[in-house]
């Protein structure tokens, strides 16, 4: 069995442990240690997050101020800003793509599982580390490498890429068709081959980590919801990844090697070329299926997140466990089989739109389910507001905006009009960008305790979330009423099109929001790093809370817990159990020592935990 | 000099932010708050929870009841109209459960805030609301779900025989609009046949080019049928009338359509607005390079009489390039001569 092969290496582990200094380098930089590489994916996810969200506030600046004097950016972008002060036209196309590619892939596909699959899985199951500790490292490094190809590209005088982060060709593809398309879109390629490698590279850890190294006890139905959520988007990622693998390596194909996997019929800069036969709508397929379920792959593990975070501080059971599990499994599916409506208007088979709207509107049930067994976790609760729960309660809010948006989105007649609108993007900003965002925050919030063995500043915490919820909302939830008017997305300016010259005043008051939120940003930084050297000590177990990690030392070590891995006898979400003596009961206390709250089914369980035991003692001696 | 005092002031700013929180820090120290469950921020949070519900929904409620004109743009076609209808169906139908879940959300988190005296209700499931939940939604959703798919199945339909047909084509950063002319037949094309004159690649050897002409902007009859043919030279582009509610990528190497009627003609619809300078207007909505945002191109919906006289006076481009009858394979010459119109 594989947690007895796990329990052996322990204690092989511990002896090596006692024995032996790693070095800085080994302990810091090439780390196979899952609590290290996870800091590592976080660090990095945030530095992105500002390089990407700077972006954002630059461009907002000429949305918002299309007249304004933007000379003094000079210092930073150089010619970019030309010599009247204004934004490129091409560096703001430039801008918008490595907003979303950077915010998409390195900040909240990375940052996000990156860090708290990483973290959490092996704390939360009971294992020493991930399944393969050298494919974590490399996994980590294959990020890296793609950041810093990535990084470089924006430095080049041609500019990053500027397709879009969706980089269609032809656009992609024909070096010509604009600056961004020539080295710059080389480096995106290559950078997002690497990407997929680290993804596959963890997600395959992952998912091995979850089936085979959970501790005694820990069975798929005492698995904490944020376990199931990183399991299942690893899932997600294993399976499409390697389509956006495919996707990008017959682009590099079309644009290096003369094939015509995209290009047909193409007369460009006064020549036609060679190229016949190809599709742009092919890529548009593979492309999407990895974009939809990648949607998926930033929103599940914000949802584990925030469905541990919200029955710990409502000090409640998250309501409908097994609902959860279905839903995020129907999600799962569900987002394999609906990348088509992206393509409404593409020139797609209409019968084929059709399939993919009945396919898409299905998955707003599984979503609706989570919400409402959210609220239901609330009521009645005793609800205790730290930073992390604030982000978890400001998550299902955005998630809810942002996910109604989505059914007139996916119904095909209505997103003729929408489609490639403002519209869209408020939703997908609200649904994927801002719910991924709170689940991260409020993941940092809840784990850093875990992670630094110190408390972030609560206070902080408070006036980070006010001023980013109340920010996230100032700037979506306007940019509805700019799509329902029609404004086109990835518009430079306005004033060309009469149809679109209103809402300057809207468009200035979101640009002021973004910034302020921006800005309000660097609050979380101060707090973050700051709380890592100065913070309070953590205690033990802060929130009160049943999960394993909370059971280690303060500052866990390479082997997470000293001593033997603790067992595990109940769910997750005995909170408020009536007759417990505590309004927690961690998943390490037996029912046989919980006789006054137990459930009547919990006591007949009680005799399989003595069999257990026995079991264990055999176990041991086996080991030894 | 500016830019330093700004800096400066940016700097003090901070600075004594740091010195509050610094002191607030230390002083919570001392009072020893730092182990308690709960402070008093947990009463503040909750209550601007019940703000924030209150301001959000009233903000939100205002600017949607005030500024209704100015973000609903006035539609101008038939197939349009009911988009319309399914759009403000499915905003009610969302918009009520948008509401009532976030009214939940916020006031619960405003209620059931942490309290020593109170311990929260053990209450892991119940199968039945569980049900109710997912059965509702998927009733309402199939219900969407099907007055979209037959509004879609409508508007995707074969376009009808007598359809105007105009070509569309959009290239880096131009829309240019081709009419099938008097026989309402765009012809072949070639793309190896472009150059800078014959913008459209159009093959000679097909005698329905005869007739066809270009046109500056798009000139559509009212209540008829119009088909557009839309190709795209160089990149991806899509064409957007957003009175008409049209969109549909513009994609090289694969023709695309998107047949509509339009119901107003622009002289209506500047009655309607109370704006003399009111046009239709054309854009592109798929990123196609520098130029994207000045894809322009002016659409004008004429009564069908008018219409008719207005095409009638469009000379036609082979006749207003007759260099390239060299084109035109001998035995066709003839009959070129006389359906361009350079021979009357």
């Amino acid at each position: 069995m594989a947690t007895e092969a796990a329990q052996i290496d322990v204690h092989a582990h511990d002896d090596h442990h006692d024995h032996h200094e790693q070095s800085f380098i080994e302990k810091y930089i090439f780390s196979t240690d899952h609590k290290t590489i996870a800091k590592q994916f976080l660090i990095t996810g945030i530095f992105w997050a500002i390089i990407g969200a700077a972006m954002s506030a630059i461009f907002r600046l000429q949305l918002g101020f299309p007249e304004a004097d933007l000379g003094w950016l000079r210092p930073l972008l150089g010619r970019w800003i030309t010599e009247t002060g204004q934004l490129d036209q091409e560096f703001y196309l430039a801008l918008v793509t490595m907003h979303g590619t950077i915010m998409v892939f390195f900040v909240l596909t990375a940052g996000l599982s990156g860090t708290f699959s990483n973290f959490l899985i092996p704390l939360q199951i009971g294992a020493r580390d991930m399944a393969s500790g050298f494919m974590n490292m490399l996994s980590y490094w294959f990020f890296f490498v793609s950041g810093v190809l990535m990084f470089i590209s924006l430095f080049l005088e041609t500019g990053p890429a500027s397709g879009g982060w969706v980089v269609y060709p032809p656009l992609s593809a024909i070096q010509t068709a604009m600056p961004g398309s020539g080295m710059g879109m080389t480096l995106w390629l290559i950078a997002m081959v690497f990407f997929i490698a680290s993804s596959l590279l963890g997600g395959i850890n992952y998912i091995t980590t979850v089936i085979n190294l959970r501790t005694k006890g820990m069975t798929f139905s005492r698995l904490p919801l944020t376990i199931w959520a990183f399991f299942l988007t690893a899932v997600i990622g294993v399976l499409s990844f390697p389509v956006l693998f495919a996707a990008a390596l017959l682009l590099v194909f079309d644009r290096s090697f003369g094939t015509s996997f995209y290009l047909s019929e193409i007369y460009i800069q006064g020549e036609a070329l060679s190229n016949v036969g190809g599709s742009p709508i092919l890529y548009q397929h593979l492309f999407w299926f990895l974009g939809h379920p990648e949607v998926y792959i930033v929103l599940l593990p914000a949802l584990g997140i925030t469905s541990e975070i919200i029955a710990t501080n409502s000090r409640k059971p998250i309501f409908g466990y097994k609902a959860m599990i279905v839903s995020m499994l129907g999600i799962t599916f569900l987002s394999f089989i609906v990348w088509a409506h992206h393509m409404f208007v593409s020139g797609l088979n209409p019968f084929l739109g059709s399939i993919f709207m009945f396919l898409t509107l299905i998955i707003a049930v599984p979503s609706a389910v989570k919400v409402f067994n959210y609220l239901t976790t609330l009521w009645k609760g005793n609800i205790v507001f730290t930073p992390a729960m604030l982000f978890s309660i400001g998550l299902v809010s955005v998630f809810i905006s942002g996910g109604i948006t989505g059914i007139f989105l996916g119904n095909s007649a209505i997103d003729i009009q929408l489609h490639d609108t403002y519209f869209v993007v408020a939703h997908f900003h609200l649904v994927m960008g801002a719910a991924s965002a709170f689940g991260l925050l409020a993941g940092v919030y809840h784990w850093f305790p875990k992670m630094f063995g110190r408390m972030m500043d609560a206070k902080l915490g408070y006036i980070h979330f006010w001023l980013t919820f109340i920010g996230i909302y100032s700037v979506f939830f306007p940019m509805h009423y700019i799509g329902i008017a029609g404004f086109p997305r990835r518009y430079y300016s306005f004033t060309n099109f009469d149809a679109f010259s209103g809402f300057t005043d809207l468009n200035q008051f979101i640009s002021i929001a973004a910034i302020a939120t921006f800005i309000g940003q660097f609050i979380f930084l101060f707090n973050f790093f700051y709380s890592m050297y100065r913070g309070r000590k953590a205690p033990a177990n802060p929130w009160k809370s049943n999960t394993l990690e909370w059971t280690t030392p303060r500052n866990p070590g390479h082997g997470n817990w000293e001593g033997e891995i603790p067992h595990v006898y109940r769910w997750p979400y005995d909170y408020s159990k009536p007759g417990a003596e505590d309004d927690f009961i961690p998943q390490t206390v037996p029912f046989s020592e919980t006789m006054d709250s137990n459930l009547p089914h919990e006591n007949d369980l009680i005799a399989l935990e003595k069999e257990q035991a026995e079991e264990i003692v055999v176990d041991e001696s086996a080991g030894h | 000099m500016f830019g330093f005092y700004i800096a400066l002031a940016v700097f003090l700013v901070v600075a004594i932010l740091l010195l509050i929180f610094r002191i607030t820090r230390l002083v919570g120290i001392v009072k020893g708050t730092g182990d308690k469950v709960v402070t008093g921020s947990n009463n503040a949070n909750a209550a601007m929870m019940i703000v924030f519900m209150v301001l959000f929904f009233g903000l939100s409620a205002w600017y949607s009841y005030a500024y209704f004109d100015a973000y609903d743009p006035p539609v101008a076609s038939e197939h349009g109209e009911l988009t319309d209808k399914l759009f403000w169906r499915t905003m009610w139908v969302t918009g009520i459960v948008f509401v009532i879940t976030n009214i939940l959300l916020f006031y619960f988190s405003y209620k059931y805030r942490y309290s020593e005296k109170r311990k929260a209700l053990f209450y892991p499931h119940n199968n039945k609301l569980e049900y109710i939940w997912t059965g509702v939604p998927a009733i309402v959703l199939t219900w969407l779900v099907i007055s979209g798919w037959m509004a879609w199945d409508g508007i995707m339909s074969e376009a009808p025989e007598d359809a105007e047909q105009i070509e569309i084509m959009g290239y880096q950063f131009q829309w240019s609009i081709r009419y099938g002319g008097v026989d309402n037949q765009v012809g072949d094309y070639d793309y190896r046949l472009i150059d800078a004159v014959n913008a459209h690649g159009q093959d000679l050897s097909d005698r329905s080019n005869f007739d066809d002409f270009i046109s500056n902007s798009m000139v559509i009859p009212k209540g008829k049928p119009v088909l557009l043919k839309i190709r795209a030279r160089d990149v991806l582009h899509s064409v957007f009338i957003p009175h008409m509610r049209v969109k549909m990528d513009a994609v090289p190497g694969m023709p695309t359509q998107f047949w509509f009627v339009a119901n107003k003609t622009t002289d209506e619809i500047r009655i309607e607005e109370g704006n003399p300078d009111f046009n239709y207007e054309l854009a592109c909505t798929e990123i196609c390079g520098g130029g994207h945002f000045s894809m322009k191109k002016r659409v004008v919906v004429l009564e069908p009489a008018e219409y008719a006289e207005w095409k009638a006076d469009q000379k036609s481009w082979l006749s207003k390039n007759p260099q390239y009858l060299s084109q035109v394979p001998e035995n066709l010459k003839e009959l070129a001569l006389v359906t361009a119109g350079i021979n009357e």
